[in-house]
């Protein structure tokens, strides 16, 4: 026993592996999911929308959905009273088609009505007379020109070369490779839905909304609203993941406008089959590339091509573009390049963000290629990584020096040093389960090879490209008690958590209330491109600073004491020179400090037309190793294990580091092996959880990580974001693996059975 | 729309017999789907899972019988003491869809759906089991190969309410292979059940998802029959080749979203091959 | 929409009205807008994701795949019914706690069938956790959290019990 007085440590600061505070309402399912939401008086919404990838629309009767008792408003574009389009970068998507329907499950027309099952039947007594088009849905007729433009600004979005330094290198050694992916879903389970309430003169709206970006939305809402932007106010409604698929326009300005034409509460929900169609995805992608090494594995030079297919609207496929071809190289060295990169317009579903945004497509091809590398000059995946990998002052094809931590060495050889499974194929207790194919009882053991696969990232963090990108915190402190208030959108990721660890650590308070998420504060730009940890953690350690450095000098002054010699420990304000110990309850009390920061990220550069250019603002790596079993003979494949590195920078929240990690490998897994939109002539065959398969709990393996923390000078926090990194190269591992295991080649991702084991 | 609860098999059949254009609902897996959807509309259901003479199973030791009523669901199926008698309908019962799906779709909506990808079907159809239909004007009893008719289609008429089935406990191997594209809740790409009868001296092989039904292999089976030995448990490597070449022969697969019909030629041969290795285990 | 008579159901220990409702609703319809309990999530309508768990009769159901009106006279147990408001129970706690819960929306699904689980088997296995878990998708956690929570429930209660474990963890 000592003689000081027992003071209990300040819980939940940065660094500590805190519960979600709000674990408890999800888990009591009490909290409110934007499909939760209600309100006296609503009318259900609902969307028409094509059954035709290219069609000229002839005419559209009405007539029968108004006779349907219970329908309350029928709309089409025609009843749009400001801007007919939105979009992220380029607003070239309609709110309804006009004329022409350019993919299926194009919004055609919207209905409220009393009942879901009212809505339905008022749709199906629309009759919309269409002539049929031929569908362009070969991205190299888009390039090529053979196809008349789909669209008034023409079937390519952009172009973009990288030229950079001798483009006259050929070998010694060559290696060269097509790669192609398709058409991933984000697929949050928490289906769009949104709750739009009219102002009672209708001259305003709130909206109640799962997105992932409020200010992008309420400017694009209010635009085809015709309302000024303070006329239409947004809240987050709790929101079930997002993966990029919430960053564009969904649901929310046809939500607004039936509100506003019935004056009413108006719900709106998308199906499963509904969200399939009106949401963007993964870019299905071509690359070809060509390496020229020495003989000892050291690039000299990368050719590539990529072709990202678009689909009917450009959404951001000019960012993921750029995105795509100047992570090339991958996280390795490299002096000399020469790239060619489209992103096209097709009459296929439209695609934008999805976790990895457009650095997914280049891994897969860039890893690929490194294996081929390893082979041609007889090193092992391990060496030919090692031997290239990159460092923190290195150039990138942009000409962009890397001016962050970059351990990719290190990320390498910790993965490396991560134990392999301890069990054997099928595993010591023969649980079938184990094998390939699971409880479908097709293997036996001995029908099992087992494979080992490298794969490894760079991915930039936050906006690039000149984007003046911001995130706005504002921060209270009275009594001892911290508020906060942001516009970041919560999808799932755990910001409400680590907000709540900054406050502490920063003013040494106990209680954080995070306030509601709305737009009555500044934007915090979207919750993507890792970048919210980095951003709006800035915003909130910013705001936070200011208020402390408000109460340091309302205790300096009290006490007569040079404000800069304050420190906060654990609870209390206290003189580092003296014996002033105060706590921050009693320090603040009948004071209402309230500071609102803003926290911008270094400015980056447009690219000039070769390609060159600081666009990239921030970079984190990231290594992986899978272990595979398959079943050669019938193509099914089991994941056994995933070893991985990560350069994160630092842990503010252990535990939701790993969630962010295990989270975002299982969706690399899915595109490895399983997850697909199939179009057929710009038709999806499987828009459904029972067609398009995500990995359950028998498909996802075990997984070894080492978190390495090497703050980023950078940073505000000294923590790069970890969000995408895990989604990137995990795909890639998991596919030299699985050629690790069967002996050849496979080029395309998700890899089906009938690749591996039909010729 | 209106739901009928019929708590006794004479109500429900009158239930039928006065809206013969009801459908029924058992599990609920299937019908709900397309309700859900829109997809389909029904103006009367009839859900027979209160009917206590569907929800009850009998094994008869000395006929070699088991009655399985059609409102057993497949989690009791996959389980003792089921399971013991026709382990490879209990297989078959692990792998359809989810524990969830499991506790409330039963082998009686598994066989009025009758999908080829129906995971119960293809160990009916190797077990030559009988299907048992009633009506307020009576019972008539089919094998299963007439029961199924066609890619969702089957020989029940209007009024007709499956009651149950009927399989041999049949002495000898027995198993369930199913491929889908994850290892769980999956629709089988392509499935097959084999049955080694080592009384009557038979191999009996059913293929599913490789047609518009359910398919026998007759030949694959006679030479099956005429090459392996029962009372040694073995089978040359020649023969498991040859058996699954004939099964690849019987199939008449298509191409679709969920898997290629080259694909399901090749797979369907590959199960009954390891099938008829677990089967006869010696070379 | 109004086409139906009245019906009720019985739901986490109380008797509860349906009313004006259409007939080819879905249990979690009827759930959610009928009776106001939003717990129960739907994610695809079609027995696929698990969000809609429920107990019928005590058996694990997608009550998506429930229709409503055939349910009268059984016993369901929602999420809801699981724990007081604020009063999470010891899997609901773990989740929380283990950092399985992220989006949340699969959650309440996941901890009506880890508490199914649990019931049946005390002490399960890694492998049985995961094949009784695999008809609950979860798109945010990559599971592994998951099966952290339910295998601490699982010690934590047989530690409580005093029986001990292979691991010679005694009360």
């Amino acid at each position: 026993m000592t003689d000081a007085p027992t003071r209990s440590e300040l819980r939940g600061r940065l660094g500590d592996s805190i519960a979600r505070p709000d674990g408890v309402p999800k888990v009591q399912g009490t909290f409110a999911f934007s499909g939760d939401l209600s309100a006296d008086g609503f009318l259900w919404g609902a969307t028409l929308r094509s059954p035709y990838p290219h069609a000229r629309i002839i005419s559209i009767d009405l007539s029968g959905a108004w006779k349907i008792s219970g329908v309350e408003a029928v709309i089409t574009a025609t009843d749009v009273p400001g801007k007919s389009t939105y979009g992220l970068i380029s607003h070239d998507q309609p709110v309804f088609a006009v004329d022409v329907v350019r993919f299926v499950g194009e919004p055609i027309a919207a209905v409220a009505a009393d009942h879901p099952e009212t809505c339905r039947r008022a749709l199906a007594a629309i009759v919309v007379e269409y002539e049929v088009l031929p569908p362009l849905v070969d991205p190299e007729r888009a390039i090529d020109g053979s196809h008349a433009p789909v669209h008034p600004d023409g079937n390519v979005i952009r172009h973009q070369r990288i030229v950079r330094g001798d483009q006259t290198i050929q070998g010694p050694v060559i290696v060269e490779g097509t790669y192609e992916l398709g058409m991933q879903d984000q697929a949050f389970l928490g289906l769009e839905a949104a709750l739009a309430l009219p102002d009672s003169g209708g001259d305003g709206i709130e909206l109640f909304v799962a997105t992932q970006w409020l200010h992008e939305d309420q400017k694009q809402i209010a635009a085809c609203l015709g309302f000024p932007e303070d006329k239409v106010r947004l809240t987050l409604g709790g929101v079930g993941g997002a993966f990029g698929a919430r960053e564009d326009i969904s649901l929310q300005v046809h939500t607004c406008l039936l509100a506003l034409r019935t004056g009413r509460p108006v719900r709106m929900a998308y199906s499963r089959e509904e969200s399939f169609l009106g949401h963007v995805h993964r870019h299905p992608c071509t690359i070809w590339m060509r390496h020229h090494a020495d003989y000892d594995g050291r690039i000299l030079r990368v050719e590539a091509r990529f072709v990202f297919d678009g689909g009917a609207y450009a959404s951001t496929s000019s960012a993921v573009l750029i995105n795509g071809i100047t992570h090339a190289q991958g996280p390795y060295k490299c002096e000399n390049a020469t790239v060619d990169g489209w992103a096209v317009r097709t009459n296929n579903l439209p695609c934008g963000a999805m976790r990895g945004f457009g650095v997914v497509q280049a891994c897969f091809a860039h890893e690929g290629q490194m294996d081929k590398l390893a082979v041609a000059v007889g090193s092992d995946p391990v060496a030919i990584r090692l031997l290239n990998a990159m460092e923190t002052g290195d150039r990138l094809i942009t000409g962009q020096v890397i001016e962050n931590v970059a351990p990719v060495a290190r990320c390498i050889r910790e993965t490396a040093a991560l134990p392999l499974p301890s069990q054997p194929v099928g595993g010591h207790d023969l649980d079938p389960l184990r094998l390939p194919g699971g409880s479908g009882l097709t293997a036996d053991v001995s029908h099992i090879r087992r494979g080992i696969g490298w794969g490894v990232a760079i991915k930039n963090l936050m906006y690039s490209e000149a984007f003046d990108d911001y995130s706005t915190a504002r921060v209270r402190l009275a009594d001892g008690v911290a508020s906060v208030k942001f516009a970041t959108a919560e999808v799932g990721q755990g910001f409400v958590t680590i907000a709540g660890q900054i406050v502490r650590s920063i003013l040494g308070v106990d209680e954080v209330i995070i306030e509601a998420i709305d737009t009555t504060v500044g934007s915090a730009g979207s919750t993507s491109a890792s970048r919210q940890t980095w951003m709006s953690g800035g915003a909130v350690d910013g705001a936070c600073r200011l208020v402390r450095e408000q109460l340091f000098q309302h205790v300096g002054q009290m006490h007569g004491i040079d404000p800069l010699r304050l420190t906060i420990d654990g609870r209390d304000v206290v003189d580092a020179e003296g014996s002033l110990r105060v706590s921050v309850t009693d320090a603040s009390a009948g004071l209402e400090l309230d500071q609102t920061f803003e926290h911008h990220h270094r400015p980056t550069e447009d690219l000039d037309e070769f390609g060159q250019g600081n666009c990239h603002t921030a970079f984190a790596f990231v290594a992986h190793r899978a272990v595979v079993d398959v079943d050669v003979e019938l193509g099914l494949v089991k994941v056994v294990q995933i070893a991985t590195a990560q350069d994160i920078g630092r842990a503010l929240n252990p535990l939701s580091v790993v969630g962010q990690i295990e989270g975002g490998i299982a969706q690399g897994l899915g595109l490895a092996v399983m997850e697909e939109i199939i179009q057929i002539d710009g038709h999806v065959r499987n828009a459904s959880f029972t067609d398009y398969l995500l990995p359950t709990f028998l498909d996802m393996p075990d997984v070894a990580i080492s978190l390495i923390e090497e703050p980023d000078p950078m940073a505000p926090l000294g923590a790069k974001g970890v969000g995408e990194p895990p989604t990137i190269s995990s795909t890639p591992a998991i596919v030299a693996a699985i050629r690790d295991a069967i002996g050849r080649d496979l080029t395309r991702v998700p890899v089906r059975p009938n690749d591996i084991c039909l010729p | 729309m209106s739901v009928i609860i019929p708590t006794s098999l004479h109500s429900a059949l009158q239930a039928l017999a006065d809206s013969p254009e009801a459908t029924v609902l058992a599990g609920g897996t299937d019908l709900m789907v397309e309700l859900n959807s829109g997809h389909r509309q029904v103006p009367s259901v009839i859900a027979v899972s209160r009917v206590p003479e569907l929800c009850s199973w009998s094994h008869d030791a000395v006929a070699g019988l088991l009655h399985i009523g059609a409102g057993i669901s497949y989690d009791e199926i996959a389980r003792e003491p089921i399971a013991q008698w026709v382990p490879a309908l209990a297989q078959a019962a692990r792998t359809v869809g989810s524990p969830q799906i499991r506790h409330a779709a039963t082998i009686g909506g598994n066989l009025g759906t009758c999908s080829p990808a129906g995971d119960g079907l293809p160990v009916l159809a190797a077990l030559d089991a009988m299907i048992h239909l009633a009506s307020l004007t009576g019972v008539r009893t089919l094998s299963f190969a007439d029961f199924m008719v066609g890619p969702k289609r089957t020989a029940r008429l209007p009024g007709e309410l499956i009651t149950g089935v009927t399989v041999p406990v049949v002495r000898g191997w027995q198993g369930y292979s199913k491929v889908g594209v994850r290892n769980a809740m999956v629709i089988a790409v392509a499935s097959a059940a084999l049955v080694a009868d080592s009384d009557a001296g038979t191999v009996r092989v059913a293929l599913g998802s490789a047609g518009p039904t359910i398919l026998r292999c007759p030949e694959a089976e006679a030479f099956a029959a005429a090459h392996v030995d029962f009372a040694a448990g073995s089978a040359a490597d020649s023969v498991v080749d040859q058996f699954a070449g004939l099964v690849r022969t019987a199939a008449r697969p298509i191409d679709d979203h969920r898997s290629s019909a080259a694909y399901r030629r090749h797979a369907v041969g590959v199960l009954a091959g390891r099938l008829l290795r677990r089967a006869f285990p010696h070379g | 929409m109004a086409e139906s008579q009245i019906y009720s159901l019985h739901v986490n220990g109380e008797q509860r009205e349906v009313a004006d409702a259409w007939l080819g609703e879905s249990l979690l319809f009827v759930l959610r807008e009928r009776l106001g309990l939003m717990g129960s999530k739907g994610a695809c309508e079609q027995g696929e994701c698990g969000s809609c768990s429920v107990l019928v009769d005590g058996a694990l159901v997608c009550s998506c795949l429930v229709l409503a009106a055939a349910a009268v006279g059984q016993q369901i147990v929602t999420i809801e019914g699981v724990a007081p408001v604020g009063s999470p129970s010891d899997v609901q706690q773990a989740f929380v706690d283990a950092g399985a819960v992220q989006c949340g929306f699969c959650t309440p699904g996941l901890i009506m069938a880890a508490h199914s689980l649990l019931e049946r088997s005390p002490a399960p296995s890694e492998m049985e956790i995961r094949e009784e878990l695999s008809g609950n998708i979860c798109r945010c956690t990559g599971y592994g959290r998951i099966i952290d929570a339910v295998q601490r429930v699982a010690v934590a209660r047989i530690v409580v019990n005093g029986r001990g474990i292979d691991g010679g963890i005694k009360s």
